[in-house]
């Protein structure tokens, strides 16, 4: 039987503030345990949970990047279960009424062609604390620092059909809550998590088969790999004459296997109600506005601007603007420079020298050796011809070591270009003298010679000889 | 609506509430009651009425995005059974 798959994400992605949704705690990473925790946060009894107005202006920041209508009057509801890291007994979200109603994210799927996966729904809540259970002997430990850290839990429709949809999904709306600086995106750290809802059916079938849900994929790879397996497991189980139930399941990436975790039928029922205490969020026309007007420019329009101000191709300007750091990078890199430098050779270098430097050493661009400034620095360098294309990836390779600027560089090994007519004749002439086979061979008609000679006088000068120079003056010597 | 028996224990276990044996009879009186006047609720005419969660007009009041609650952790602290090293400390866990 052929079977197709359906998918549909939800993503948690943390939203940038310096304080938590309900409460005026700090919400940096990696504080002391507990540090950050107030007595809102602890759910201490008395205490009021006040909205932070930057969630809001967030929130509505990624549903007008995402065509998303805006609820008016959203509202917010308990949702109601028990564990030691949400010392509430329930976790502030939105249920009936959340801030961002339907919208829609385009992507390429596997084969290069456009979809348009639809956004159910956006709606703000609060993260729960951290359980730590391998300090202590015989106990668990709690650190509530992240407790109401505030949460956008973005829904998508079952509209991703494989699990490479998926990822690209999960990609393009990691890049975009970047882009709109609304998450920093740090999987490592948790900022952004997806659970995929996954079901298989008949193929042609319009029918939703059963779902499993499986939780906290903190990677595109293990999201990907944990789709394909669970894909696997649910055709062999329906093959096999059995049901698939509907459960939670956990991706184990040691195993490469995702593990039933509990059941949804086991009374989860949580229960939830309009919080008493949080009267309707209203979000006004005139607040739209005003966040529609302090709007990031978004990868389409920076890619479309690459393309008209630095004329570059369609797919540089699409691979630079395609996170928004690189692009950060490559205009800042432009806007260091104290040459007017050519946007294409600086779109050659991120794309290319950095690009490699970095993958080779498993390092993003914000943890580069070499910042805009330092590069800039460098192909300034190429530029005014101080120094060739060839000698400025040495350089390059100091300054990742070294931390050095690449003037310092140039300057210590004394790696200028000659561009002296005369010091680059002098060394043709000892090449021509010291070669006199070679020459005869030249003038008998072998033209390709012509590079071992200038392969001997570039040798000569350690590679500084500029080439533009070396090409003008060897010929008419070969010749006679 | 009248609730069973059966109802009351799964209502106390997601509550996490112990109850003994002869409390469920009368609390399943009880409860019905409060079904009963839900139910008499939903007799009333609502029609052009917009379904709200609060009476009133009150809408959330916004709070600015800045740090206001210092680390009072020691003082915290001070109430819970069972801390070290900063952390809480609960029976174990297990998933």
């Amino acid at each position: 039987m052929a079977w197709e798959t359906v998918i549909g994400l939800e993503i948690h992605a943390q939203l940038s503030t310096n304080t938590k949704i309900f409460s005026g705690a700090s919400t940096a990473f990696g504080a002391e345990p507990n540090t950050q925790a107030c007595a809102v946060d602890l759910g201490l009894p008395g205490v009021l949970p006040v909205v932070n107005a930057e969630v809001v202006r967030l929130a509505v920041r990624f549903a007008l990047a995402t065509n998303s209508s805006i609820t008016e009057r959203s509202q917010f509801a308990r949702k109601n279960y028990f564990y030691p890291d949400l010392p509430k007994g329930y976790q502030i979200s939105q249920m009936a009424l959340p801030i961002v109603g339907p919208g829609e994210l385009t992507i390429f799927d596997g084969e290069d062609n456009q979809k348009t996966i639809r956004i159910t729904r956006a709606h703000l809540e609060e993260d729960a604390g951290k359980s730590v259970h391998d300090l202590f002997t015989g106990q668990t430990g709690i650190d509530l620092n992240r407790a109401g850290t505030p949460l956008l839990e973005i829904v998508s429709e079952p509209d991703l059909s494989s699990a490479v949809e998926a990822v690209a999904y999960a990609k393009k709306m990691h890049a975009l809550v970047r882009y709109i600086d609304i998450c920093d995106g740090n999987m490592q750290e948790g900022s952004f998590r997806c659970d995929a809802n996954v079901s298989i059916r008949e193929k042609g079938s319009d029918v939703l088969g059963t779902r499993s849900e499986i939780k906290n994929l903190n990677s595109f790879r293990f999201l990907e790999r944990a789709i394909d397996f669970e894909v696997e497991r649910q055709i062999d189980v329906l093959e096999g004459g059995g049901e698939v139930m509907q459960e939670t399941r956990l991706y184990d990436a040691d195993r490469d296997e995702t593990r039933s975790m509990r059941s949804k039928e086991e009374a989860f029922d949580y229960r939830y109600f309009p919080d008493p205490d949080l009267p309707p969020l209203l979000v006004e026309q005139s607040f739209i506005e005003q966040v529609r007007a302090s709007m990031p420019e978004l990868q389409a329009d920076r890619a479309k601007r690459f393309v008209n101000d630095y004329e570059l191709s369609e797919v540089d300007a699409n691979t630079l603007t395609s996170e928004r750091p690189t692009a950060d990078y490559f205009e800042a890199t432009l806007a260091a420079s104290d040459s007017a430098l050519a946007p294409r050779l600086a779109a050659t270098w991120v794309m290319g020298e950095v690009f490699s430097r970095l993958n080779s050493d498993g390092l993003t661009l914000e943890q580069s050796p070499v910042d805009a400034t330092a590069l800039a620095g460098l192909l300034d360098r190429i530029q005014d011809n101080t120094i060739s294309g060839k000698i400025a990836k040495s350089v390059l390779d100091n300054m990742w070591e070294s931390g050095e600027p690449a003037d310092k560089i140039i300057a210590d090994k004394g790696l200028q270009q000659i561009t002296d007519t005369g010091a680059i004749e002098a060394m043709i002439d000892e090449v021509i003298a010291n070669n006199p086979e070679q020459l005869a061979e030249y003038r008998a008609g072998k033209d390709k010679l012509i590079s071992y000679f200038i392969g001997a006088v570039m040798k000569a000068s350690k590679g500084k000889a500029n080439p533009g120079e070396l090409n003008k003056l060897l010929k008419p010597k070969l010749d006679g | 609506m009248a609730l069973k028996e059966q109802d009351i224990k799964d209502i106390a276990h997601l509550a996490r509430l112990g109850l003994d044996e002869s409390a469920q009879a009368p609390l399943a009186a009880d409860l019905s009651t409060v079904l009963e006047l839900v139910e008499q609720m939903n007799s009333v005419n609502t029609d052009g009425v917009e379904p709200m969660a609060h009476p009133g007009n009150a809408v959330l009041r916004l709070r600015d995005d800045t740090v206001t609650e210092p680390n009072q952790r020691d003082k915290l602290q001070e109430v819970a059974p069972a801390t070290e090293d900063g952390y809480f400390l609960v029976p174990r866990v297990i998933e």
